[in-house]
């Protein structure tokens, strides 16, 4: 039997991963906490999930740029829900990779949505939840954090850090009960990827958050979503040796 | 082909009709919010239609050199009254995804078509029909209100009392008098997912015509109908009717579908012998001439659902459907004819669909059900042969004043079609200036004098 009546915050609740994952979860029963920055499609969200059956919907408007406002958002979250047994970290951007190649400061900015500002966050969530030995921190990496290629290097170095970033955590904090899952996507139909070459073959996004909620339950360490192809092809792409990789159009 | 340009066309992304004919380029965008139409709207230079799943067959769904937004990102429900079964909920929200919430909780969808990958805002604008229609009548029947946003940014609501010319022409509107953003629909109670199911088999029309009669009680109704069969067997078929169950039994969802048809099959897999010889087996597939069974509802209703992508099966040059609805003076006679011409023809068609629809009115202004007989084909696209075919079966559905279903077609004639539809300068009239589709641009080509 899945477990009911949840605590769950997901921090950037409008991705549509986050949104059909959460989904799943209402139909459950469990009790949400929305973080995202747009008021009208957190209403919109919030709704559906009570009809769904979520036990209770609050939600806060927040730019997860701003690290300084982290801790303040996060207490407020945790005591609202009465506690935290799961939290979902969502937020990022793709950027613009040719911007980003002679704009500093729009690398900067990836860098800074994608690794700052989660690390911040599952600074604070890794602490709270150490100390009531329980809890799962859930946070969307990426396939791109692998290995550098030139489509997408400020992306996937950003991505690359916080995978670290969560092997890291994961190795102290297995040990006080807390799960941390990485969630490893590759291309998903969503708004952030639509347009994109390829998108027709791209992942379905409802299945995506089928196994991602699986790998909550089941307590998995890493997960690649889709399983086939990806973890077979990232397998071979992180062992391509470098003097051959360094040629390729990736 | 320079690979380039190879790798672009396979890469590019597509939208194609259920019929995969014909196939047109367009611009395409998705919209996942109810704000995104507003946004982009004025952003936009060419024509724009909203689209769904794409399970129009004909060019309903497609708008060349324009701009296609696809909705089904905006699927969320808004509001459940577990009591009435109204359901609110976004345009883009498939019948597939409201089966899921809607069974657990006890309900079932009022109107479904034979299958459940379609948007509830595609079902709106095609004003569809199922099995019900003789007792339910279209789906447009059971949408009480719904919100059109307009490309000049008006967001309006639309119900029989509230802007009821523009509820009327958005219902079986074509997608042309704006987008909608969220409609109402009433759902209506079950205690099982079983359906009682009855085949009976029969030959001849006036046998068909007989089992309309006896079982016009029943919820419903439908006929397959063996087209490649001449002599004896003309116009053989199994009668199929059934009702929910009205045994309490456990509300489960459904699972995923498994297959996929992986490939598409070559143009000479689908040809008179083989369409032949599948409906003779699907024929005889039930071993007596009266069966009664519990059967759950999805193959009940959905039985191609459970194979992804099976439109691949009739190759790289796709299909055409073609429906008619003839009204009773002439229903009899026009359907042994059209189906007499049909076999002679030699052009396979699988899954011919017979039916009596019912007189419940839509609402709709260009709905097209009518009381009388429905006959609905599919061709396979065989160079040459096919197109004539279905325009000489226009031109019969035309001489015995029926009219043929703007979702299956692709190949009546503007004058064909306006004298169908004569109210069809109303919908012109309320279109949004913005919004178009190649059906729309096809049909209204050339002025009726």
């Amino acid at each position: 039997m899945p477990p009911t009546n949840q605590r769950i915050l997901i921090l950037g609740a409008t991705s549509a991963i986050a949104e059909s994952t959460a989904r799943l979860f209402a139909a459950r029963g469990a009790r949400l906490y929305l973080v995202a920055r747009n008021q009208e499609k957190l209403n919109a969200i919030a709704a559906d999930l009570r009809v769904r059956g979520a036990a209770s919907v609050e939600s806060a408007l927040a730019d997860l740029d701003d690290t300084s406002a982290h801790p303040t958002l996060l207490q407020h979250a945790t005591q609202s829900l009465g506690g935290l047994d799961i939290a979902i970290l969502a937020h990022g951007i793709l950027g613009d990779q040719p911007r980003a190649e002679s704009d500093f400061e729009h690398a900067a900015h990836i860098l800074h949505t994608n690794l700052t500002s989660p690390v911040s966050l599952l600074t604070w969530l890794a602490n709270f939840c150490a100390q009531q030995h329980h809890g799962t921190l859930a946070v969307f990496s990426s396939v791109a954090g692998d290995r550098g290629r030139k489509s997408n290097y400020v992306y996937g170095a950003s991505k690359a850090g916080l995978t670290a970033f969560l092997g890291g955590l994961r190795n102290r904090i297995d040990r006080e009960g807390v799960h941390v899952l990485t969630i490893k996507p590759g291309p998903v139909k969503t708004p952030m990827t639509q347009g994109m070459k390829g998108y027709d073959k791209f992942a379905d996004v409802h299945k995506v958050a089928a196994a991602i909620v699986k790998a909550i339950d089941a307590r998995t360490d890493v997960l690649y979503v889709p399983f086939i192809p990806w973890l077979p092809v990232m397998f071979i792409v992180r062992h391509i040796p470098e003097r051959i990789f360094k040629k390729l159009n990736l | 082909m320079p690979p380039a340009q190879k790798e672009k066309s396979k890469s590019a992304p597509r939208f194609e009709s259920w019929g995969r004919y014909p196939q047109y380029p367009a611009h395409l965008h998705g919209l996942h919010w109810q704000s995104d139409f507003p946004q982009l709207a004025p952003k936009l230079t060419a024509p724009a239609l909203a689209v769904g799943m794409g399970r129009t067959y004909g060019d309903g769904c497609l708008l060349a050199g324009g701009n296609l937004l696809v909705t089904t990102g905006m699927d969320r429900i808004i509001a459940f009254d577990a009591a009435t079964g109204l359901l609110t909920a976004e345009s883009g929200i498939t019948l597939a995804q409201i089966l899921d919430f809607a069974v657990p909780r006890g309900f079932f969808l009022p109107v479904t078509p034979g299958t459940k990958y379609v948007t509830l805002g595609g079902a709106i604008a095609n004003d569809i029909h199922g099995k019900n229609h003789h007792v339910a009548g279209t789906f447009g029947c059971h949408v009480p209100s719904f919100e059109l946003m307009r490309s000049d940014g008006a967001r309006i609501l639309c119900s029989p009392t509230q802007n009821p010319q523009l509820y009327a022409a958005t219902i079986g509107g074509l997608g042309l008098t704006g987008v909608i953003s969220w409609a109402q629909l009433q759902l209506r109670p079950i205690v099982s997912r079983m359906i009682d199911y009855e085949g009976i088999q029969f030959h001849g029309i006036d046998e068909f015509l007989a089992l309309t009669q006896q079982y016009k009680s029943s919820e419903y109704t439908v006929s397959w109908v063996d087209v490649t069969s001449t002599g004896r067997n003309f116009i053989r078929g199994v009668f199929m009717a059934g009702d929910h169950s009205a045994t309490p039994a456990p509300l489960k969802p459904s699972p995923e579908p498994k297959l996929l048809f992986p490939f598409e099959a070559p143009g000479f897999a689908l040809n008179h012998y083989t369409v032949a010889a599948f409906n003779a087996l699907y024929f005889h597939k039930q071993f007596v001439k009266h069966q009664e069974k519990l059967q759950d509802y999805e193959p009940f209703f959905y039985p191609l659902d459970s194979i992804l992508h099976w439109n691949r099966m009739y190759g790289r040059a796709g299909l055409v459907q073609f429906q008619y609805a003839i009204p009773w003076e002439h229903a009899r006679e026009a359907t042994v004819e059209i189906l007499r011409e049909v076999a002679k023809s030699g052009l396979a068609s699988f899954l011919a669909v017979l039916k009596a629809f019912g007189d419940r009115p839509s609402p709709g202004l260009l709905s097209f059900p009518q009381p009388g007989i429905t006959l609905a084909l599919d061709f396979p696209i065989k160079e040459g042969k096919t197109l004539p075919l279905v325009h000489r079966l226009a031109e019969m559905t035309f001489n015995f004043g029926g009219r043929l279903y703007p979702a299956k077609d692709a190949a009546m004639t503007p004058q064909q079609f306006q004298i169908f539809y004569p109210q069809w300068q109303q919908l012109e009239a309320l279109r949004d200036p913005q919004l178009n589709s190649s059906l729309w641009q096809r049909v209204t080509a050339q002025r009726n004098p």
